[in-house]
């Protein structure tokens, strides 16, 4: 613990590192995993193509990435943006298939009438497909901001100082204060990445929270349609299709 | 004023959906296309709007060449309603009838005053305006739909079976409701539906269709009842029926019996012994044709 109370200065700097690895390369994945995601649910040609390439990825081994990138890049081994792709690229083996998802799991009727009232193929995918594919894509973010933490701990083996540099210097001086240290911390910071994407999600998506919330009562359509509760609604609907 | 002339409709797998179908849908008046399920009825709609493009043929509206049209700008001024409401449910009830009008390029603030008053138009309350659909019931859905479709003033409002998934006793408020909008809008509306009694209530014009988009008979109500064209019509049209306690009203192309809420209901059969209740189920069935 006296070591932990004496380089606090050591562990913010790390846990900021970490940040500054993590946020670029969660933010930039799903970025880029919405376009494809988008091609992959699009056409069905490609879906299967896509989702299988993009989800390979994710099967590379993370040390033999690290060197390789820089050779196709240009980057050095050492430097951060080499790990910030390695991690973006994680997150984008990850997401795409979630946004082909969660495209896939806005209602097919509720898409018709968008066009059918005349949306266009760009506004309807902007403001009707994204935010209604908002929860699973949230779902997905979480898994990704959340890996992404734990994985931007492997740069330090590399030289790409993060929390996951305590790790790496604990073992080296055999100091076990230091690895709990990045261990836990590690931990909590993706725990905080969980909770911020679960607020924001409250934040941008408030019809989720709503539904049974209030008691539905048809008395503003007049009192003799009181008979007309959603669930016996929902219920008719099930037997008409 | 709609014109189809001699529109096909094939589907790629090779169904006929509708086989040179061609009518004149009058300004101002209702048009109920009705039939059973593969008649075509959603798909004659569906083209009003571009939703569906015909394989050959050509639809004008107020004699110009839909198909020669941008499908976006045209579905902006057709007013569209769908079974199941088609609401957003991301958006709020306001939101939801200001959504076309802001596509067209209204103010938020301006298309959700206009909203608020639409709600009123159709008997919502407007404490209603705040919440999301999920938690209005299928009737108050319904509403907010019709508000929807008329949110950009438009001659044209197309209805693809919008009361279908509601209880009877909403149906009928709903479609009471209709036919006082249209008394007072005066739309051109396009009603696409499977029940009979819905397409005599609420048609001026009534086109009944058979599979393959072949059309079986046009009339107003009154014709179609006194004259059903041949028997699968008069099975149709008889089939549904069987209200009581029916009067005799003179609707021009002949006699035919009304029932209690004002709705035809069948024809007489010279020879029946048709009293006020005995009478409805012979001659509703309307099974002989004259």
């Amino acid at each position: 613990m006296t070591w932990i109370w004496a380089n606090l200065d050591l562990i913010w700097d790390r846990t900021l590192d970490h940040v500054v690895l993590s946020v670029p390369a969660i933010v930039l994945s799903f970025i880029i995993a919405l376009p494809i995601g988008w091609l992959a649910h699009r056409y069905r040609a490609s879906r299967g193509v896509i989702l299988t390439v993009v989800g390979l990825l994710y099967a590379i081994p993370s040390l033999p990435l690290f060197i390789i990138l820089p050779i196709i890049v240009g980057t050095s081994t050492r430097s951060p943006l080499n790990l910030v792709i390695a991690l973006t690229l994680y997150g984008v083996a990850l997401m795409v298939r979630v946004v082909a998802d969660g495209l896939a799991s806005v209602d097919l009727d509720v898409r018709q009438s968008a066009s059918a009232v005349g949306f266009s193929t760009w506004t309807e995918f902007w403001q009707v497909e994204l935010p209604l594919s908002g929860p699973v894509l949230l779902a997905g973010l979480r898994v990704v901001a959340v890996s992404t933490v734990s994985l931007a701990t492997v740069g330090a083996v590399i030289g790409v100082q993060s929390l996951g540099s305590l790790f790496t210097d604990g073992f080296q001086r055999g100091i076990q204060a230091e690895i709990i240290a990045g261990i836990v911390a590690t931990v909590v910071l993706a725990l905080v990445f969980d909770a911020l994407l679960v607020y924001a999600g409250r934040l941008l998506m408030p019809w989720t929270r709503s539904r049974a919330a209030t008691t539905v009562t048809d008395n503003a359509a007049g009192s003799v349609s009181t008979a007309a509760t959603p669930a016996s609604e929902n219920r008719s609907r099930e037997i008409a299709r | 004023m709609i014109e189809f002339h001699s529109v096909t409709k094939r589907f790629p797998d090779g169904t006929v959906a509708v086989d040179d179908f061609s009518l004149v849908l009058p300004s101002h008046k209702t048009t109920v296309f009705v039939g059973t399920s593969g008649s075509g009825k959603t798909t004659l709609l569906r083209m009003i709007n571009r939703m569906v493009d015909p394989t050959s043929g050509s639809i004008d509206i107020d004699g110009a060449d839909i198909g020669t049209l941008d499908p976006v700008k045209l579905r902006r001024s057709i007013g569209y309603v769908m079974q199941n409401s088609g609401l957003l449910p991301h958006r709020k009830v306001v939101d939801n009838v200001a959504t076309v009008p802001m596509l067209r390029g209204m103010s938020r603030k301006k298309a959700r005053d206009e909203a608020l008053q639409l709600l009123d138009t159709v008997g919502l309350d407007r404490s209603l305006a705040e919440r999301y659909p999920s938690q209005l019931s299928g009737g108050q859905q319904q509403r907010v739909g019709v508000a929807r479709g008329l949110a950009v003033n438009p001659n044209i409002l197309l209805m693809d079976e919008p009361f279908g998934a509601v209880d009877p006793i909403v149906r009928a408020e709903l479609q009471q409701e209709l036919l006082r909008l249209q008394h007072e809008l005066g739309k051109t509306v396009v009603f696409v539906t499977h029940d009979i009694d819905e397409a005599f209530l609420l048609g001026d014009q009534v086109v009944i269709l058979r599979t393959g988009g072949k059309v079986a008979q046009v009339g107003s109500p009154g014709e179609i009842l006194a004259n059903p064209a041949d028997d699968f019509v008069s099975t149709f049209v008889g089939a549904e029926r069987g209200k009581r306690s029916l009067h005799l009203e003179n609707h021009g192309a002949g006699d035919v019996l009304v029932d209690g809420d004002g709705r035809l209901a069948g024809v007489l059969v010279p020879g029946s012994k048709a009293g006020p209740l005995a009478g409805s189920g012979a001659s509703a069935q309307g099974g002989d044709p004259r």
